[in-house]
C-alpha cells in the first residue's frame, strides 16, 4: 500500500523552548490502523496535531495524501483538512449545539444540502448507540457518549485518514473495547487509523495494528520502522 | 438545488452556530444610537444646505440702488432719471422705488420721528429685480452705468447683506456634514470591536470548524450574517426616531413664521438620501465585520 503520511525529520519548537518533537521520520500507509504511543509529555498529541493540520513544523517534511503540507498554501489547507477526522482528546464538542448538529458540522462545512444531511447523521447517532439523544446538549450527556459524539462527528464525513487523541482516556474498559470495535469498523472501510494512547493492553486488544513509541519527542525507534505490538506479531 | 425548506433549514443551522438572539446583546442598540444621530446630522446638512441654497437664489437677482443726495428735490429728480435708466437697462427685468413712508417706518425704530420728518437725508432707494443668469456680470454693467449717470449712485446687490448669514450656515452645513462622516467612523470602529468581541468568544467554536475543514470565508460568513442582522435591526430603530423627531423639528420651524428658518427644509431626494443611511449603515457592519474576522482567522493557521 502506498504511504498517506509520510514524516521527514521533523521538529516542533514552541516559541523558545527547546524541541518538543525532534527528527521525527516515518510513514504509514492507506489503510493501516496505527497506535502512537509513549509516557504523558513525550509528544504524542503534538505529532496528531501536526497530523491534522492543527500546527506547522519547525522543520523538516510533512507529506500528506502525498502532497506537501509545510509549504501549503494555508487556503488549501481546508481541502486537506477535510479527509482528517479527529477525535480530540477533550472532545472539543460545540457547547451550544445538540449532539445532532455537532455531529452534522463536518457535512455543513463541506457544503452539503440541508435534506441530504439527517439520513447520514441520524445513522451515525444509532451506529454509536445514541438514536435517541440526538437533541441533548453536550452538557447533559455523559463522558462516554461525549465520547461517541465526538467520534461520529469525526467519521461521518468518512475521512481517509482518523485521528484520536487517547480516545478512552475518560471511558471505562466496557466503552474503551467498544471504541476499538467502531474504530476497526471503520478500518475494515478503508479508514487509516492513528491513535494516540497509553493504554497498552488495549493495544493489544487490536489485532494487525502496528504501533509507533514516542519518548521525549522522539520516535524510540531510531530507524523510524513500525513495530508490531507483541501479541499481534506475524498476524499483519 | 435547494428548496426554500433547505434554505431556511440551513439558515437555521448557521444561527444555531453562533449563540445570543436577535437584540440580546448591546450591539443593536449602540448602531441604533448612532444612526439616530448619524440621521439627525445628516438631516441638519442637508436642511442647511437648502436653505442656503433657497436664500441664495432669492436673492441673486435682487440689488438696491442708493440715492444719496442731500437735497430733498435734487433727490427725487436723480432717483426719476435713476428710475428710467433702469427700466431701459439690459438685464433688469423691474425695477421699483422704494415708498418713502415705508422706509421711514423700517428707519423709526433707530431714528425715531426724525425718520420721516425729512430733516434727515435719508437715501431714496430703488429695489432692482434682474433676469435670471449670472447676476454678477449684470451687476456690474449696471455699476458702469450707474456711475456714468451720477456719482452719488450706489448699487448694493442683496447676496451681499445675507452673506454672513449664508457663510454661518453653509459652515453649520458642512459642520454637520462632518460629523455624519465622524458617525460613520465610529459606527465602523464599533463594529470592528463588535467582531472581534464576538470572534473572540466564539473561539473555541471557530478552532472546531477550522479543523473540520471550514474556510475563513464560511466562518467570517457567520459573522457578518450576525452583525448585519444587527445592523439593520439598530439602523431602522435609530432612524425611525430620528424621521420622527425630523418631523417634529420641521413642524416648530414652519411655525416660527420666519423666511430664513422656514427655508430649513428636506424636500424627497433629502428624505430619500436619509433613508439610505441605515442601508449604508448595513453594508458597512456587513463588510467591515467580514474584514475584522477575516484578518483575525488570517493569524490563525
Amino acid at each position: 500500500m502506498s504511504a498517506i503520511v509520510q514524516f521527514e525529520n521533523v521538529g516542533l519548537r514552541y516559541g523558545l523552548d527547546s524541541e518538543t518533537l525532534s527528527d521525527v521520520s516515518f510513514s504509514l500507509a492507506g489503510g493501516g490502523f496505527y497506535f502512537l504511543t509513549g509516557a504523558s509529555g513525550a509528544g504524542k498529541t503534538s505529532l496528531l496535531k501536526l497530523l491534522y493540520l492543527a500546527q506547522r513544523p519547525s522543520r523538516g517534511v510533512i507529506r500528506l495524501f502525498g502532497e506537501d503540507v509545510v509549504t501549503l498554501p494555508r487556503k488549501r489547507l481546508p481541502g486537506f483538512r477535510r479527509r482528517i477526522g479527529v477525535v480530540f482528546q477533550d472532545f472539543r464538542l460545540v457547547p451550544h449545539l445538540s449532539a445532532y448538529d455537532n455531529i452534522a458540522l463536518p457535512l455543513r462545512v463541506s457544503g452539503m444540502e440541508e435534506g441530504e444531511i439527517d439520513a447520514p447523521v441520524v445513522e451515525m447517532l444509532n451506529w454509536v448507540g445514541l438514536g435517541d439523544r440526538g437533541q441533548a446538549r453536550p452538557a447533559t450527556l455523559s463522558g462516554g457518549e461525549q465520547q461517541r459524539v465526538a467520534i461520529a462527528r469525526a467519521v461521518i464525513g468518512r475521512p481517509e485518514i482518523l485521528v484520536a487523541d487517547e480516545p478512552t482516556g475518560n471511558v471505562d474498559a466496557d466503552m474503551a473495547r467498544r471504541l476499538m470495535t467502531l474504530f476497526e469498523a471503520l478500518n475494515r472501510l478503508g479508514t487509516t487509523i492513528v491513535v494516540a494512547t497509553h493504554d497498552l493492553p488495549l493495544i493489544a486488544q487490536v489485532s494487525g495494528a502496528q504501533m509507533m513509541r514516542l519518548d521525549k519527542g522522539r520516535l524510540a525507534d531510531p530507524t523510524g520502522t513500525l513495530r508490531y505490538p507483541p501479541n499481534s506479531q506475524g498476524r499483519a | 438545488m435547494a428548496t426554500r425548506v433547505d434554505r431556511r433549514a440551513a439558515a437555521a443551522a448557521r444561527h444555531r452556530l453562533l449563540p445570543g438572539g436577535r437584540l440580546a446583546g448591546p450591539m443593536p442598540w449602540i448602531i441604533a444610537i448612532m444612526m439616530f444621530l448619524t440621521v439627525l446630522a445628516a438631516a441638519a446638512a442637508l436642511g442647511l444646505g437648502a436653505a442656503v441654497r433657497s436664500m441664495s437664489a432669492d436673492l441673486a437677482g435682487r440689488a438696491s440702488v442708493q440715492v444719496v443726495e442731500a437735497d430733498g428735490q435734487a433727490r427725487d429728480l436723480l432717483a426719476a432719471r435713476t428710475l428710467r435708466a433702469l427700466r431701459g437697462a439690459d438685464g433688469v427685468r423691474a425695477a421699483d422705488p422704494v415708498d418713502p413712508a415705508k422706509l421711514a417706518d423700517q428707519l423709526r425704530p433707530w431714528l425715531g420721528d426724525a425718520a420721516s420728518s425729512g430733516d434727515l437725508p435719508v437715501p431714496a432707494l430703488i429695489d432692482v429685480m434682474l433676469t435670471p443668469g449670472d447676476a454678477d456680470a449684470k451687476l456690474d454693467r449696471l455699476r458702469r452705468l450707474l456711475g456714468g449717470l451720477s456719482p452719488k449712485l450706489r448699487i448694493e446687490p442683496h447676496a451681499a447683506f445675507l452673506l454672513p448669514l449664508a457663510g454661518l450656515l453653509t459652515a453649520l452645513g458642512w459642520l454637520a456634514a462632518g460629523i455624519v462622516l465622524l458617525m460613520i467612523l465610529a459606527t465602523g470602529a464599533v463594529v470592528v470591536l463588535a467582531a472581534r468581541g464576538a470572534h473572540d468568544s466564539h473561539r473555541g467554536t471557530i478552532d472546531v470548524l477550522h479543523l473540520m475543514g471550514s474556510t475563513d470565508v464560511q466562518i467570517a460568513r457567520l459573522f457578518q450574517r450576525r452583525i448585519g442582522l444587527d445592523a439593520l435591526m439598530g439602523g431602522a430603530l435609530g432612524f425611525s426616531f430620528a424621521a420622527l423627531v425630523i418631523l417634529l423639528i420641521g413642524l416648530r420651524l414652519s411655525a416660527t413664521g420666519s423666511d430664513v428658518v422656514g427655508a430649513v427644509s428636506l424636500d424627497p431626494r433629502g428624505w430619500l438620501l436619509l433613508a439610505a443611511l441605515p442601508i449604508f449603515g448595513v453594508i458597512l457592519a456587513t463588510l467591515t465585520a467580514r474584514w475584522t474576522v477575516l484578518r483575525a482567522l488570517g493569524r490563525a493557521l
